[in-house]
């Protein structure tokens, strides 16, 4: 949890663990100031309350994002209630382009963190796996905006998804620590 | 056509393997033949009756028989009168010449279409457009030996007949979304590319021209700059006829064919601006800030006119349900009275066209009946490529007929002077745009965009309709017009397909997307635009939204049917689709089964092995069905909203608002 932030000293901290410039630090902090209506805090009614996000059809699982720990970036677990300018910072910090120069490894680095935040947003019970429940409801979300098409058809596409996926690697989609 | 059924099925049933293809070069050797008989029969039959409706004997004649029957009350002493027999089969070709020609020709147009594919090899080393000239010249010269007058492509013709199913066919299928999200890059190439080709070429044609040495000193500055305006618009006819084979990649397809579309306000514009002032011989800046207001009105006037007869035939689809027969009529008249109408006051009309059918396709499509959707796009299909292939049959015939003044520099210097503008003007321009684009366009890009500039029919049509006395070397641009189409649409055309693999450029993406890269990349696509919306950030398609929203608020309830503007676009279509689907069902017997029992963990025991897994994995899964799969495709392709482009990466602009 970060303290109010007002000083631009502790945005060149910021800036050096996130990455982006002090620009677009200060960019972020107006934004960010005027989600929490000035508190130091934002919980998820203040972003679902964004008018644009609602037409989302995943927006829910892109509200959880922001607050799962586990893109803090600090190996925790599970979800907080309410987020402070550092995690938001954190959070949005996954959707930077990588850098001009990077060497390979930076780059593998950089790929790995993103598809490690996709793989979160998937595994909403925390455990390391995608099941085809978790997948199933990807799908449906993904599908919700038509009414009509029902979860059976979702269940079907999901399904589909899966077999597919199984038939190049096996079983859950595990992530690997390698 | 029943000998070829036979020689096919008597050689196919030969069990050997060298047979088939000894039957196969026997086979196009008999087919060829009987196609070539077939073509002799009716270019003789077209070239006779030219002669025979042109000879005196018929006609005096019956004026003679009608005479002596006339004669006959007066003399009645006489018996000089013969009495005629009444006529059991006579011969009068006149009344019906002009449709029969026409048909003769669309049919030899069709015929030369069908015996290119018969012939292997032939129609993947030389594009079609290529071949179709080379017909056109030979009937030009089989015409001209009989001694008749070969028919020019006359320009009247070309413009009301030929060209607007062309264009209407790309227009009403254009792809929407790559053309928007280039619309810029389109835009420079068609309207700033242009203008450089054009004053590139005239300016330093005039200027050889006044070397000494050439006798041509005589052609003015507005002639040459008139010449240039006319050689420099890229030709969509010939752009398509040629890129449609090489199945490029979406972008620089739609890059080149965009700008060839869209150049047509630019050519307008000049053309007529410079054909006025070329008789005055002068032109002052008041003229020249006229013609820029000109373009804008020429390019805004065309679209809106498209517009406005667009929205009408949305309009008059939404209460077609009960005469579903006559739908397609609809959008064709429409679109052509748009094409005509903007050509009575002079403004764009490929535009108009264009505009006409990209904006009531959507409405249209979800007001007509699935027949309907069918005739329309297969009558589109069949016009367009009628007109094509007579278009460049008659630019071959053209070529024979047309009286030529070839000068050697005048030709040459035209030549080279084209392709070098071209590759200056696209390297200029995309050094620019590059600096505005997320995705760059490469070097490769850059050889194929300035590679696939050709110039077709429009130019000869164009140059055709100069008028003689005003320029006098009216000829001459003739002559050039042609070689430079020539130039391009044969070696161009001819060499683009085998750089293109040599360069390896992206081709267009065969292979359809797995279901699982579909919803990685619409989940993506969604999650891009969250964020950007929790981060303030409105984005590049922020307009793009809020006309999205009014086009569903307002505009859907107006022009769509009834309860159908509610109804998502998905579920009409997946009312089609179960349509279809339980019509192939019917169709195959019931054949198709789709797998409704998996587990809901993947268990990976006994399943019959899959086609090619890796060797570390013994187990494989139950087969998705084809139909199934495509169908899961298509329905994620079409219900996933896609509200943002996919190819962008996030930070596009930099969080500056």
């Amino acid at each position: 949890m970060g303290a109010l932030i007002s000083v631009p000293g502790e945005f060149q901290h910021l800036a050096e663990k996130t990455g982006f410039s002090l620009e677009q630090i200060g960019i972020l902090h107006r934004r960010f100031q005027q989600l929490s209506h000035g508190e130091t805090t934002i919980r998820r009614e203040n972003l679902r309350s964004i008018p644009d996000l609602s037409c989302n059809p995943i927006r829910s699982q892109i509200i959880q994002a922001f607050f799962d720990k586990r893109n803090f970036q600090q190996d925790g677990e599970g979800s907080v209630q309410e987020i402070g300018f550092e995690e938001f910072l954190t959070v949005m910090s996954h959707f930077r382009p990588p850098g001009r120069n990077l060497t390979p490894e930076e780059m593998e680095g950089l790929r790995r963190e993103k598809l490690r935040f996709l793989f979160n947003m998937h595994d909403t019970d925390n455990d390391g796996t995608i099941t085809l429940e978790e997948y199933r409801h990807v799908v449906e979300e993904l599908l919700s905006r038509s009414g009509a098409l029902g979860k059976e058809t979702a269940k079907g596409i999901a399904d589909a998804a899966m077999l597919e996926v199984a038939s190049i690697s096996v079983g859950h989609m595990v992530w690997a620590h390698s | 056509m029943s000998r070829l059924v036979f020689f096919t099925q008597t050689y196919s049933s030969m069990p050997c393997r060298a047979l088939p293809r000894m039957a196969a070069g026997l086979n196009s050797v008999s087919e060829r033949g009987l196609l070539l008989l077939l073509v002799m029969m009716f270019l003789a039959s077209t070239v006779l009756p030219i002669g025979a409706a042109s000879s005196p004997e018929m006609t005096t004649r019956n004026v003679k028989g009608g005479h002596d029957l006339h004669q006959e009350p007066h003399g009645s002493g006489h018996h000089n009168y013969t009495k005629k027999a009444f006529p059991v089969l006579s011969l009068d070709y006149s009344h019906v010449r002009i449709p029969f020609e026409i048909s003769l020709w669309v049919l030899l147009a069709s015929l030369m279409k069908l015996g290119f594919h018969l012939i292997p090899r032939l129609s993947s080393i030389v594009p079609e457009s290529c071949l179709l000239i080379v017909v056109g010249l030979l009937v030009g010269g089989l015409i001209k030996v009989v001694g008749e007058d070969p028919p020019v492509l006359d320009s009247q013709l070309f413009f009301l007949c030929l060209l607007p199913p062309i264009i209407l066919d790309a227009g009403y299928f254009l792809p929407i979304r790559p053309f928007t999200e280039n619309v810029g890059t389109i835009l420079m190439f068609a309207v700033v590319g242009t203008l450089w080709n054009a004053f590139f070429v005239g300016g330093l044609l005039y200027a050889v021209c006044q070397i000494e040495g050439t006798n041509l000193a005589n052609v003015d500055l507005l002639a040459c700059l008139l010449f240039g305006s006319i050689i420099s618009a890229v030709d969509p006819v010939a752009v398509l006829a040629v890129f449609e084979e090489i199945h490029i990649n979406e972008l620089l397809h739609i890059l080149v064919f965009g700008e060839s579309l869209l150049n047509d306000a630019v050519t307008v514009v000049l053309y007529h601006l410079f054909e006025e002032y070329a008789g005055v011989g002068s032109v002052s800046v008041a003229d020249v800030c006229l013609g820029v207001i000109s373009f804008l009105v020429v390019a805004l006037g065309g679209i809106l006119v498209g517009t406005i007869y667009g929205v009408l035939a949305a309009f008059t689809s939404r209460f077609t349900s009960h005469t579903r027969v006559i739908e397609p009529l609809f959008v064709f008249v429409y679109s052509y009275m748009a094409y005509l109408s903007a050509e009575v006051f002079h403004l764009s009309g490929i535009m108009a066209l264009i505009a006409c059918g990209a904006v009531m396709r959507p409405y249209v499509e979800a007001n007509i009946s699935h027949k309907s959707h069918t005739t329309i796009k297969y009558f589109l299909k069949m016009w367009s490529s009628v007109s094509e292939t007579l278009i460049f049959i008659f630019l071959g015939v053209s070529t024979v007929a047309g009286p030529h003044s070839w000068d050697w520099t005048f030709v040459t210097v035209t030549v080279i002077l084209c392709l070098v503008a071209r590759v200056l003007g696209v390297v200029g321009l995309t050094y620019i745009i590059n600096k505005f684009r997320i995705v760059k366009l490469t070097t490769k890009d850059q050889f194929i965009v300035a590679y696939g500039g050709l110039r077709g029919a429009i130019a000869f049509s164009l140059g055709y309709l100069l008028d003689r006395v005003q320029f006098p070397k009216r000829d001459l641009f003739l002559t050039a017009i042609i070689t430079v189409i020539f130039f391009t649409v044969f070696v161009q055309g001819m060499t683009i397909r085998p750089l293109v693999d040599l360069l390896a450029v992206k081709k267009k993406q065969e292979t359809k997307r797995s279901i699982n890269e579909e919803i990685h990349t619409q989940f993506l696509d969604h999650l891009l635009t969250g964020i950007e919306d929790i981060c303030g950030h409105y984005g590049h398609h922020h307009w793009k939204d809020k006309l999205n929203r009014f086009n569903k608020k307002y505009v859907k309830k107006c022009l769509i049917a009834g309860e159908r503007s509610k109804e998502p676009q998905l579920i009409a279509f997946y009312h089609k689709m179960e349509m279809k689907q339980a019509i192939e069902l019917v169709e195959s017997g019931g054949g198709v089964k789709l797998p409704s029992a998996v587990p809901s963990t993947v268990s990976m025991q006994n399943i019959q092995p899959k086609k090619s897994p890796p060797p570390a994995y013994e187990r494989a899964l139950p087969q998705i069905s084809q139909g199934r799969e495509e169908e899961i495709r298509n329905i994620l392709r079409t219900n996933l909203q896609k509200t943002r482009q996919r190819l962008r990466s996030y930070n596009r602009h930099t969080l500056v608002a």
